[in-house]
């Protein structure tokens, strides 16, 4: 019954919010790449992009002693130069009363994944209950999945009902909605995802890439695709949306190229991290490592910096 | 008909590819008769710091290999070069700034070969001579072994051009280091050629990185590059100061030839057992002795 539903009401869409040319942000964002970010700029995207990390760790390994470094970390992560705090760290919501201990009165939130992430695979009452316990247990912010199931059979109205739930579920915790854009395939249902999403979520919440749980996730083409449907949507009503590439951003040089497509898109109102945010862990390791080469001079090791994975 | 003149735009292989400078320059190689012979790209530090991350990737693994196929892999690369060493012969012959004969450069190549051979049979053996059993006066066992430091810097000889290069990386691999080596800057192309031979045997990309270059452009990121754990050079006495004061700021250890001494790299003094020494660590661990 769904699959022909599903052209029409995408039709139906489209007709509204337009479709994207997929060439032409292809093209558009291989230019990013090209811009020459030297010394002071480079240290200020640097210690901008440090600002607006969300330091994650969603695994099923993780425990209290984990996500206790992981905040120490988000705190302070370097000990030898100024080097800001990151926006938040993101855990799953049994972690988040942890994190609140280990966090204590630091401006660092606390973000908490919730609605049965990765998947969304479970019912809207227990997605529900997930963000209401998420919350009670002091998350700042809570990042939830959509129906991709839905969406994909052209389930528009009950995708956005769902959102609009949540956000109800949310209270005063700021959102974060998580499009999944490797689930979604194209990007003209990246840009509908994207405006279903924004026509129910309050200005200071977030529309997210990915959830990192699968083979495809941030891009700068999708950030892209997502950046214009967050323009056009202030432009048409005034609210402001946020934006946050999720997984696959490892190296500095990279979100340096995500923040230039922000200032570019956007304009220098988005670069904060109260709008903009990367999803990442290993991502902050890199940028203050490239801190530190433009303190000292000399290319460091990457394993002279705590929470470092490598070792050789 | 006469034929167009082929020359040549090679470029240097790093972490398993083949990538020109970043900078895109290059600079003219001539021929022992002063003719254009090819541009060989000009490296820049920045090459150097996508070596290094290229060498840090393919690191743990080659570590982890057992020593007895680090030895096979070296063995076979002395097999394929010996099969073409005439190529190399003439790579030497041709990039050379001084006429030198056919026969010197085969017996460069000749050499180059036997000290692959030399180390490759280092790679089960090393551990016998260098690691220890100590004894202790309490009940624990006691061993000291052996350990790659990491990543290595290389810079190589600007008269032996391939034999001075291979003499410097072979001990280095052996061990499980991986290296990064700044070629011989007056005759390049040896190395060059040794990167297209390099990347067709079967040591894995990244373990042996090759840059060619100014060294004077080069020597102090070696100097200073945090990552990089050792540096072996031979090198000119203002070059040996860059080093010494960029490695104390690292705690990098520096093992150095002076370049005004005319080294004989023929020498039997660089077939040793303490050539692999110099970029290895030791781990002494206890461990008590059961009842």
């Amino acid at each position: 019954m769904s699959a022909p539903l599903a052209p029409k009401a995408l039709k139906r869409l489209f007709d509204k919010i337009g479709t994207v040319d997929a060439v032409g942000i292809e093209e558009r964002v291989l230019k990013y790449g090209t811009r020459s970010i030297k010394t002071d700029s480079k240290l200020w995207g640097l210690r901008c992009a440090v600002s607006m990390v969300d330091l994650t760790t969603l695994e099923g390994k993780d425990t209290p002693g984990k996500v206790a470094s992981l905040c120490q970390k988000a705190i302070e992560p370097h000990e030898f130069s100024d080097t800001p705090k990151v926006a938040a760290v993101c855990v799953y919501p049994s972690m988040v009363k942890h994190a609140r201990k280990y966090l204590g009165v630091s401006p660092v939130k606390i973000a908490s994944v919730a609605t049965a992430f990765p998947s969304g695979q479970a019912p809207l009452k227990t997605r529900l209950a997930e963000v209401r316990y998420a919350v009670a247990q002091g998350a700042d912010e809570v990042d939830m999945v959509i129906n991709r199931g839905a969406f994909l059979s052209g389930e528009y109205a009950l995708v956005q009902d769902e959102i609009a739930a949540v956000v109800q579920a949310c209270g005063k915790s700021a959102l974060k909605v998580i499009l999944e854009v490797s689930e979604l395939e194209t990007y003209d249902s990246i840009r509908a995802a994207s405006c279903l999403a924004m026509q129910v979520i309050r200005e200071g919440d977030f529309i997210k890439t990915s959830t990192g749980k699968t083979g495809l996730n941030a891009t700068l083409g999708n950030n892209q695709v997502m950046l214009e449907a967050i323009r056009d949507h202030y432009l048409a009503t005034g609210v402001a949306i946020g934006m946050k590439p999720a997984g696959g951003i490892r190296s500095a040089k990279q979100s340096l190229q995500f923040l230039t497509a922000v200032k570019e898109t956007l304009g220098d109102r988005w670069l904060t991290n109260k709008r903009y945010r990367f999803g990442a862990s290993s991502l902050l390791n890199d940028l203050v490592r490239q801190i530190e080469k433009q303190r000292t001079g000399a290319y460091q090791a990457p394993y002279a910096f705590s929470e470092a994975a490598e070792s050789y | 008909m006469k034929r167009l003149l082929i020359t040549k735009t090679p470029k240097v292989y790093v972490g398993g590819a083949f990538i020109r400078s970043e900078s895109g320059r290059v600079f003219a190689m001539k021929d022992a008769d002063g003719n254009f012979f090819a541009n060989i790209p000009q490296c820049t530090r920045k090459d150097l710091r996508n070596a290094v991350e290229a060498a840090a990737k393919a690191g743990p693994s080659w570590a982890k290999r057992t020593p007895y196929n680090r030895g096979q892999i070296i063995y076979r690369l002395a097999e394929m070069i010996e099969a073409r060493s005439l190529e190399l012969a003439e790579a030497i012959t041709l990039g050379s700034t001084k006429k030198s004969l056919v026969t010197a450069a085969r017996n460069e190549v000749a050499a180059s070969v036997d000290r692959l051979v030399y180390y490759a049979g280092w790679a089960d053996k090393l551990e016998q001579v260098l690691g220890n059993v100590n004894p202790v006066a309490a009940p624990y066992f006691n061993f000291t072994m052996t350990e790659p430091m990491g990543i290595v810097g290389l810079i190589a000889s600007q008269e032996a051009s391939l034999l001075g290069l291979i003499s410097l990386i072979a001990p280095a691999i052996v061990a499980g280091n991986t290296v990064v080596a700044s070629a011989s800057e007056l005759n390049p192309y040896p190395a060059v050629v040794l990167g297209e031979m390099l990347a067709t045997s079967d040591l894995p990309g990244g373990v042996v990185n090759l840059l060619t270059g100014f060294h004077r452009e080069l020597v102090p990121t070696f100097a200073t590059h945090a990552h990089l754990r050792a540096v072996i050079a031979e090198a000119t006495a203002d070059e040996r100061k860059t080093l010494a004061l960029g490695a104390a700021e690292t705690v990098k250890r520096i093992h150095t030839f002076k370049a005004e001494d005319n080294i004989n790299w023929y020498s039997d003094s660089f077939e040793s057992v303490y050539r692999i020494q110099d970029t290895l660590e030791y781990k002494t661990v206890w461990h008590p002795i059961g009842a």
